[in-house]
């Protein structure tokens, strides 16, 4: 496990690297938002994580990991490969036939990692609310983590499920929202604005921190904090406030690149920014 | 004709409770979660004797579908209990995603299935849901007759590994399956042998055949009569094997003539034996509301109705 918060800021290059050639290479898939939460991933399965790379389904004894957002597939593809789950070669196959590595998250084809299929969004807190209930019944004292964006809490199963997870004292569950601002159509202000999303999660019972989301000193600060606030019965929501395309200057803050690919002379131009620090696949 | 007599009536979904409760005590890896229709769906046995492994979900129905998909990581037997409308329609995405697609082992048991759910009216009497659900690829679609049969059915669907909907009703019903029968998922049952016409029957529907099968034995007719209590898999050899020996075949079923038992059927008839079929099933429309048999009787599906099939498709196959 990497402890030292140099090396974790230089596999979050690496991450990035992969994330944008992935998206490159099939020319198709979705560079913003895996930018943006590079630093989380990194810090989620290189520090935070009690995880087995030889993995189970079931996840006994483990802390598991949902991505309720799947359209961010390439960052946490590209975290598996680089933590042990899979080869990372297999990146070059993410979007083509007869791949284990599907646009969006899916268990059919059994890559080791998954164990939910996401993409059509607003369910994966509902997944991850069971998972931790699962891990109440068998006594089994490890964590669940989620991530969700920000535009899919537009999505009416999200505050269903946060109104169950209080009531039920789920609380040995961090979820994470990525607070980018953005989504398909443009700013979620004006796309149907989430209003004081602070205000909304303590309202519904959650014990809510916030983040800064691309800054590795803060991530890990607010993952362990939010690690010693769990069973105190309260579910713990982390407002994580990253930039969408963080890391490449020309895709910062911007929802124009939530579902394109780079050219090559766009990739040129992401990839002189991004040093090759562990070495490309 | 087999005599068939019934000295009790039950309602299926009781057949489904008393069957929570055995499956929970055979295995202690069984959950259940309820949209707020635990009287409804008779789980209240089930959390009297294990309440903490009851969870009452509240009226959020997608939430229930994700949860229990969750709740399958780590090795829980997740049965989640609401009416059949609110069991698929409303939560169709998340079945597809989260449960179907994620071969999740969840059991989506649905009560007030079909028109005999009554009053309530068409909002509440799904007649898609089969559909629906067979149309999931891994998805098993059961449709229980009787209280016994969903008894034994809720049963082994506990002890089957993968995604299940369990389809049962709300009125009462003539008890005339086994008690203690062993329900083989995927394995038709044979009513009665016949050699004229087969009738392949499902859920409230298996009842009424018999009735019919009464009358045609009256007017000379000997019907085979065969429960599909599995819609998918469907027991091809078993519906094969009649349809050869009959030569004709009527389907019936308390769903959209569109998308259920009979379109399963008829698929397989076309591809390998293609005999006359006639339809006893709602003739693509909504419900209403009215007491469970007058509606049964409105939209063509009582005895009389499979009786009228049978004489329409034997003077079609002549």
């Amino acid at each position: 496990m990497t402890e030292n918060i140099n090396e974790l800021k230089a596999t979050t290059f690496q991450v990035r690297r992969d994330i944008v050639r992935m998206v490159h290479q099939c020319q198709s898939g979705h560079p913003g938002g895996s930018l943006g939460c590079a630093d989380y991933f990194v810090a989620l399965y290189f520090r935070i994580l009690k995880h087995d790379t030889d993995f189970k389904m079931n996840g006994t004894g483990e802390d598991l990991f949902f991505l309720s957002n799947g359209h961010i597939s390439p960052v946490w593809y590209s975290v598996l490969a680089r933590s042990g789950y899979f080869g990372t070669e297999e990146l070059a196959t993410f979007r083509k036939i007869n791949s284990r590595v599907q646009g969006h998250p899916a268990t059919a084809e059994h890559l080791p990692g998954i164990r939910i299929a996401s993409g059509s969004l607003g369910q994966g807190l509902s997944a991850a609310i069971g998972a931790a209930l699962t891990k109440k019944l068998n006594n089994d004292p490890s964590l669940v983590f989620s991530l969700h964006g920000d535009g899919e809490l537009q999505e009416g199963q999200i505050w269903e499920a946060a109104m169950f997870a209080s009531h039920n004292k789920v609380d040995n569950l961090i979820s994470t929202i990525d607070a980018n601002g953005q989504q398909i159509d443009g700013p979620t202000e004006k796309v149907l604005s989430l209003g004081n999303l602070r205000a909304k999660w303590e309202a519904f019972g959650w014990d809510v921190l916030e983040m800064k989301g691309n800054d590795m000193e803060d991530v890990i600060r607010v993952l362990e904090l939010a690690k010693s606030k769990a069973f105190n019965g309260k579910p713990v929501m982390i407002l994580m406030h990253t930039s969408m395309g963080y890391g490449v200057d020309f895709m910062m803050g911007s929802h124009k690149w939530h579902g394109a690919a780079p050219n090559d002379e766009q990739l040129a131009a992401a990839l002189a920014q991004l040093e090759e620090t562990i070495g490309d696949y | 004709m087999k005599k068939y007599t019934f000295t009790e009536k039950k309602d299926t979904r009781s057949g489904f409770g008393a069957g929570l409760l055995e499956a929970g005590k055979r295995n202690s890896n069984v959950v259940a979660l309820c949209a707020d229709l635990v009287g409804s769906l008779k789980m209240e046995a089930f959390i009297k004797e294990f309440p903490e492994r009851f969870f009452q979900m509240g009226i959020a129905e997608a939430n229930m579908m994700g949860v229990a998909a969750g709740m399958t990581i780590g090795g829980k037997i997740p049965f989640t209990g609401t009416f059949a409308n609110f069991s698929t329609g409303r939560v169709y995405d998340q079945i597809r995603q989260s449960i179907a697609y994620s071969g999740k082992n969840v059991k989506i048991c649905a009560s007030h299935a079909g028109l005999t759910l009554g009053e309530d009216g068409a909002t509440h009497q799904i007649l898609e849901d089969i559909g629906l659900m067979k149309m999931l690829p891994g998805m098993t679609v059961i449709n229980t007759c009787d209280y016994n049969q969903t008894m034994a059915a809720t049963i082994a669907v506990a002890e089957y590994e993968g995604p299940v909907y369990l389809r049962f009703g709300r009125p009462v019903m003539p008890i005339f399956t086994a008690p203690d029968q062993k329900f083989e998922i995927g394995k038709a049952w044979m009513v009665n042998e016949g050699a004229d016409v087969s009738i392949f029957a499902t859920g409230h529907l298996v009842w009424e055949a018999i009735l019919a099968g009464e009358k045609l034995a009256e007017m000379g007719i000997d019907a085979e009569i065969i429960n599909i209590h599995t819609i998918k898999p469907l027991d091809g050899e078993a519906v094969l094997k009649s349809a050869a020996k009959t030569g004709c075949v009527v389907t019936a079923e308390e769903h959209n003539r569109l998308g259920g038992l009979g379109d399963s059927i008829a698929q397989l008839l076309v591809r390998n034996n293609p005999v006359p079929q006639e339809y006893v099933a709602v003739n693509d429309s909504f419900g209403e509301s009215g007491k469970p048999a007058e509606l049964m009787t409105k939209y063509g599906l009582d005895s009389a109705h499979i009786v009228g099939a049978v004489e329409r498709v034997m003077k079609r196959a002549g």
